[in-house]
């Protein structure tokens, strides 16, 4: 047990192994049953029932999307460029996956007389004294976030088709600019917590005081942009059906699809989970349930409320969303940094 | 074992940034140079510098690159096969030479390998690597860092000015 490897018992990798396996398998579940959560809680918002067929209450409705999607045909368009083509789902789907390490999903825990933090991308030193994470941590996820737009702009692109072409375009000036008001938006937490780690910033919300009501408006700032950035409804403009057909994802089929659309729903879950870390206290919650099912119940909260808004309403049209990121958000975040800096060094000090 | 890492990511690198300039296709390029950036990022993480390492992701990566990529596509440029330009591949050639002589002049003196600075691992760990270079910025460097942002400032303006005929 003591054998060390780059000065950590071996313990410490197995424990690694363990929270990536865990933290990956429960996104995928949790991505495949949004999907079905999203077509029933609409369902009932429009007052229908929507998937009944397959299981109790259409429950294996995923299971059978799934399957029905893998033996689709798989269909290239002859003048695609077929490398960006079969990149592009790869590339939207995987930064939505790996922002995930820096989330601190839950309270520590022991395992073989080691405390393991459950944060995939963080480690106790030894004695057990200090947590070591990414202390960089809110960047990392603004950087892959940031990479998520290349799916996009690739299959928009590579797929050769002008709807697939303006859907991209669309959202690569979409995501760029929304990238930059949620950016500012969250400044402001970190001039309350003085720290980028994620682990601090949770640490920093133990006492019930959560940033939610201390940056109201970053918050709602955040959230929003944070849609807009992903792409969901009302911000959908990229896959726009009345205008765009199906947009950046017109082209694509069976396997490939629904790597885009994975990538749609893991993009949501993971936004939410950083909402509720950065803002909702993270894993804090009274003691009665341990840590990590106050953080499942958070973010199927806020999992809800994207559902929700995306059943009230209506799609933004192009140039009211840009008028909104640019003129509205910026400005507001801007004036909100400024606000919180005064407060910081007049008031709270 | 961080060895092999290295040479794992700068093989990766050096192919990538290959791929950079022999490319038909500019998108491929461009996709090529991302990967380089991305190979980047990962040795400043190797090297404690956790901020370069996702500035570089940000900055080049998730917005430099996506704006010439936009471009690109709005252009509509197919695969280039107009001639290219001689004198770009010989100055290109030799600046290609002079820095590989540079390079080799400094690793040979020894001049930029093995000098430690004033901060090692262990200051770094403890003070942070953002609080680190905030601080410098913000007092050592105060006056270089508001420079360059009147420069960005000022290039804001012009591009304005220069895209919107009426203002």
């Amino acid at each position: 047990m003591d054998t060390l490897i780059l000065g950590l018992p071996v313990a410490y990798y197995i424990a690694m192994v363990a929270k990536v396996l865990v933290a990956f398998v429960f996104v995928l579940l949790t991505v495949a049953y949004a999907t079905y959560a999203e077509r029933k809680i609409i369902g009932h918002m429009q007052v229908r029932l929507g998937p009944m067929r397959t299981g109790w209450h259409g429950l294996l409705q995923p299971i059978a999307d799934g399957v029905k999607l893998f033996f689709k045909e798989e269909i290239v368009p002859s003048q695609a460029s077929k490398f960006a083509f079969l990149l592009a789902p790869l590339v939207a789907l995987v930064p939505a996956f790996i922002s995930f390490a820096v989330i601190p999903f839950g309270d520590t825990v022991t395992i073989a007389g080691y405390k393991v933090p459950l944060q995939i991308a963080a480690y106790y030193d030894q004695a057990g004294a200090e947590v070591f994470d990414m202390n960089v941590g809110v960047l990392y996820i603004l950087a892959m976030a940031s990479l998520g737009v290349y799916g996009i702009v690739l299959a928009g692109w590579s797929s050769n088709s002008k709807y697939s072409l303006l859907g991209g375009l669309r959202s690569a000036a979409q995501m760029v600019s929304y990238e930059l008001a949620a950016g500012l938006s969250i400044i402001a937490v970190f001039m309350l917590s003085e720290s980028l780690s994620l682990h601090r910033i949770v640490a920093a919300q133990a006492d019930g005081a959560w940033y939610a009501f201390k940056q109201p408006l970053a918050f709602v700032i955040f959230f929003i942009c944070s849609l807009a950035e992903i792409n969901r409804t009302p911000f959908d403009l990229p896959e726009a059906e009345t205008e765009l057909v199906s947009g950046f994802c017109t082209e694509y089929s069976s396997m490939k699809y629904a790597m885009f659309f994975m990538a749609e729903y893991a993009n949501m879950v993971t936004v939410c989970a950083v909402t509720v870390t950065l803002f909702l206290g993270g894993w804090h919650g009274p003691s009665i349930l341990p840590g990590w099912c106050w953080f499942v119940a958070k973010v199927y909260f806020l999992i809800f409320c994207c559902m929700w808004i995306r059943a009230t309403y209506p799609r933004y049209r192009y140039d009211q969303l840009m008028r909104l990121g640019w003129k509205v958000f910026l400005p507001l975040s801007l004036l909100n940094i400024v606000a919180t800096a005064l407060w910081v060094m007049f008031i709270s000090k | 074992m961080e060895s092999i890492f290295f040479i794992v990511v700068a093989a990766v690198a050096v192919i990538s940034s290959l791929l950079v300039i022999t490319c038909k296709n500019p998108i491929n390029s461009a996709l090529s140079l991302v990967m380089t950036f991305f190979c980047l990022a990962t040795f400043y993480v190797m090297l404690d510098a956790p901020f370069l390492a996702v500035t570089q992701v940000i900055v080049y990566a998730g917005a430099i690159m996506v704006l010439i990529i936009f471009v690109i596509m709005l252009l509509n440029i197919r695969t280039e096969t107009a001639k290219r330009s001689s004198h770009a591949v010989f100055a290109g050639s030799a600046l290609g030479i002079f820095v590989l002589f540079q390079t080799c002049l400094f690793l040979m003196r020894g001049g930029m390998t093995g000098a430690p600075g004033p901060l090692d691992h262990a200051a770094i760990v403890k003070a942070g690597h953002v609080e680190l270079i905030g601080k410098a910025l913000f007092t050592d460097f105060l006056l270089p860092f508001e420079i360059t942002s009147i420069l960005l400032l000022a290039a804001i303006v012009g591009a304005v000015i220069l895209a919107k005929k009426k203002i």
